[in-house]
């Protein structure tokens, strides 16, 4: 057991407790929460800032306006509907198209009027969102991913998600919808993580349901090699997501779209841990070199190009010695 | 520097509690264990005298800061008597006055006295001038001085020389001289007196001192003499017959000085008797009983001086922090999925009304049959509020169900149920459900045996006897625990579950 917990420091894994008090309780202004706790503000941040998000279509702030959700909606064939204060993939309803005045949601299956207006019900009284406060629904524009990820996802939109360290990002990962994650993007719920090469963008190796993996559980496709068109742009785009929300330690999530590219689909104040896992790599290293950096560059993509050579595969940071305790 | 302010904050917490603990233990002697007990002894003198047509005054020696006890309480039955105390510094008396008592009269004198367990006696009274030798009669001036030249020889200070003359006085085939004078008294107060006159040959003050000398069921009891002689600084006792220094266990200082218990006027056959029974009882309420006679500022605080309702209801609200303590435990050090921060506490708490296995099958059966119950209530597709509402009514439902049911079959046990917080349990039920269609069953599932698990740990751990006990006399120990909690606030390393979580990763690592 204490061999175990010796390792553990040794591989300079991130812990829940560390990642909280050092990382998280240490970079991110609670003040600052507001702006990525609540998706309608950091879209309307997003757009100020001239950076690509979905557009946002209608909102509902109260039981009554349910009613008129058919006209809400229009001509909307395909919307996502989810809480504003939602967290960790809860409570998002992706609506493929209509069917005979139904809706059919991601998963296939078929569902009526009341029934979309009982799923945003339940988010108004704020089932999904952070702490149980009533919250307001968000119906968005659906993301048609690029179908680069098509032959390693399984229904539902594959996402990018990047840790960035005060404005540089550290470690990436793309999560990968399957079957019994229900084409939800979290790895919690059984969506496959892999990780990407930060340099060049390219997918390297997976974990799925916190087994590591090659293949794609349902495709079976291998997963490495994949490389994300425009990586340089992406890393550019979540290092500015920096001065977005003034958080210190940040995870952002960027889906492709088919047609509009790369958009940002939320932030988060508190990423979780698993990245390490896509990525058969410890964030310990990476944001204690960060923090050695004498001096953070201001721009967005100078910071994008430090983080290509800091972490990249082409030019490894000094190689983790298993010998070593990992914060010298 | 966040780090030192910390830790200094945990230690002022700890040494603060420790402080208190201490005071307490030490100096009021509050038992650290549940079942430690002291043994009380009650002591009764019955006055009974005959009293004459006109006013009756009867005067008797009571005790007065009796050394190796602690006085806890005082009775007077004086029937138809007024009752006064009088005390001149080292002895204290009751005097009983009637103006028209006639006939036999009883009086009643009762005391409650603990031992005193630091360990520390003084011996009270003023300091003694040095006696004049005496002008002895022969051949008994003759044997004194032989006897005392002898001792002195053998003695090297005060104490010694006395123990030394009681024991060749004691003797138990004496020398001549020491036949001559004992031959000069007979029986025990004589006995006494006699020795206090041989030391003033060697001018060494001495005093006789009437005790009881206690025994369990005792009755007809009657005082018998000591002897103090000092040394200068302090008085030192003798058991006159032995020679043995010191007041024994169960030796109890009635008065000093040789004047009569009993002094009457207005009346006759005045008779005192003596009986004394020895109980055990609850140190706690010992100390309580002689702190509060102390006027101690801290137990005057304490929540001791609570009604008892009340103080109940801290017996329960005291062990929460502890909970809680296990709850941070298992939480940041192992890292056990639970529904909810403070849960499993209150799934303890539950468990206290129905104890735990019992508690346990009724958790389980409840959260299960209710689970049940909400997932049928999601398809009639209610708002959160009315849902929630719909889930405890259920809970109740089940309860009252489960009461009867387990009336019938003649298990008294299911009754407790009734306070088993339904509330807690239609939370558990909702956030179960809610786990469950978010997450799937495995984290549900995960989540309600974590939950389930914590509670079982925090019930053994709060609801121990010595436990509950040590947080009750000395709620000190909260500001340890949170010191704890504050130091385990600044936990920066792994849980344990990491390790497994990580596992592969740390192979993989520990591999290149």
């Amino acid at each position: 057991m204490i061999r175990l917990l010796h390792g553990l420091r040794r591989s300079g894994v991130l812990g829940m407790n560390e990642r909280n008090a050092e990382y998280i309780m240490g970079h991110n202004d609670r003040r600052n929460y507001p702006l990525v706790d609540d998706k309608l503000i950091t879209k309307r941040r997003a757009e100020e800032a001239g950076i690509q998000v979905p557009k946002l279509y209608a909102t509902v702030e109260i039981e009554r306006q349910i009613r008129r959700l058919p006209a809400m909606l229009g001509d909307y064939q395909d919307f996502v509907v989810k809480p504003a204060h939602g967290s960790g993939g809860n409570g998002i309803m992706v609506v493929m198209g209509t069917q005979h005045g139904n809706y059919r949601l991601s998963s296939g299956r078929l569902v009526s009027v009341d029934h979309v207006g009982h799923h945003i019900s339940n988010i108004l009284s704020g089932m999904h969102s952070l702490g149980g406060q009533p919250d307001q629904a968000v119906i968005e524009q659906r993301v048609i991913f690029d179908p680069l990820f098509e032959r390693i996802s399984y229904g539902g939109v594959p996402d990018i998600r990047t840790i960035v360290f005060k404005g540089v990002p550290v470690m990436a990962m793309v999560r990968l919808p399957t079957r019994i994650s229900d084409g939800k993007a979290n790895l919690h719920q059984g969506a496959v993580g892999a990780g990407l090469d930060m340099n060049s963008g390219r997918t390297t190796t997976a974990v799925w349901l916190d087994r590591f993996t090659d293949l794609h559980p349902d495709t079976g496709d291998p997963i490495a090699g994949v490389e994300i068109p425009g990586w340089d742009y992406l890393l550019e785009l979540a290092a500015r997501c920096y001065s977005l929300a003034d958080l210190g330690y940040l995870g952002v999530d960027v889906v492709l779209d088919r047609d509009h590219g790369p958009m940002v689909l939320e932030l988060n104040a508190r990423p979780g841990l698993s990245i390490q896992l896509a990525n058969r790599a410890s964030l310990s290293p990476r944001l204690q070199a960060v923090d050695a950096l004498d001096e953070i560059p201001q721009s967005p993509v100078d910071r994008a190009r430090l983080a290509q050579r800091l972490f990249g595969e082409a030019h490894p940071p000094e190689k983790i010695d298993p010998r070593k305790p990992a914060n010298t | 520097m966040r780090n030192l302010h910390l830790k200094l904050l945990a230690l002022g917490l700890c040494g603060l509690g420790v402080a208190g603990i201490w005071y307490k233990v030490d100096v009021l002697g509050l038992p650290l264990t549940a079942d430690a007990q002291t043994m009380v002894w009650t002591v009764e003198a019955t006055a009974s005298l005959q009293a004459d047509a006109g006013p009756t005054r009867v005067q008797l020696f009571i005790p007065s800061n009796p050394p190796g006890f602690n006085v806890l309480s005082e009775d007077y039955i004086s029937g138809g008597f007024g009752l006064t105390r009088t005390g001149d510094g080292t002895n204290r008396r009751a005097e009983w006055t009637s103006r028209r008592a006639s006939g036999s009269q009883t009086l009643y004198y009762r005391i409650q006295i603990s031992e005193d367990q630091s360990g520390e006696t003084v011996i009270a009274g003023p300091q003694p001038t040095f006696p004049e030798v005496p002008e002895y009669e022969e051949p008994y001036g003759f044997a004194a001085m032989t006897l005392l030249d002898n001792v002195r020889q053998e003695s090297a200070d005060i104490a010694s020389f006395a123990q030394r003359l009681l024991i060749r006085y004691n003797a138990e085939s004496p020398d001549e001289h020491v036949g001559v004078l004992r031959s000069f008294a007979e029986g025990d107060a004589e006995h006494t007196r006699n020795i206090i006159h041989i030391l003033a040959g060697a001018r060494i003050p001495a005093r006789p001192v009437q005790v009881l000398s206690l025994r369990d069921q005792m009755r007809r009891g009657a005082l018998e003499s000591y002897l103090e002689v000092h040394n200068g600084t302090e008085w030192i006792a003798f058991n006159p017959r032995t020679g043995s220094p010191g007041y024994g266990d169960d030796t109890l200082v009635w008065h000093w000085g040789d004047a009569p218990l009993m002094e009457i006027s207005g009346g006759r056959q005045g008779q005192v008797q003596f009986s004394a029974a020895r109980t055990p009882r609850e140190t706690v309420a010992v100390a309580q009983q002689q702190a509060m006679l102390g006027g101690s500022l801290l137990m005057d605080f304490s929540l001791l001086s609570l009604p008892i309702h009340t103080q109940n209801t801290y017996r329960i609200l005291l062990l929460v922090p502890i909970g809680a303590l296990v709850m941070v435990f298992m939480r940041n050090f192992i890292g056990v999925k639970t529904f909810g921060t403070f849960m499993p506490i209150l799934i303890a708490l539950a468990f206290r009304e129905t104890e735990l296995l019992w508690g346990i099958f009724l958790f389980t059966a409840i959260v299960a049959i209710g689970l049940l119950i909400r997932f049928y209530l999601e398809n009639l597709k209610l708002l959160l509020v009315p849902r929630l509402a719909a889930v405890l009514i259920v809970v109740v439902v089940l309860l009252a169900a489960i009461s009867i049911l387990s009336h019938k079959l003649g298990l008294d046990r299911g009754l407790s149920v009734a306070l088993f917080p339904m509330v807690i349990l239609a939370m558990t039920i909702e956030r179960m459900s809610l786990v469950w269609e978010e997450f799937g069953p495995g984290e549900a599932i995960q989540q309600g045996v974590g939950s389930l698990g914590v509670a079982i740990l925090g019930y053994l751990v709060m609801f121990n006897d010595e436990l509950a006990h040590l947080v009750f006399m000395f709620p000190e120990i909260l500001l340890i625990i949170l010191a704890v909690v504050l130091l385990m606030g600044r936990y920066t390393g792994y849980r344990l579950t990491e390790i497994w979580r990580f596992r592969h990763l740390i192979r993989e690592q520990s591999g290149k």
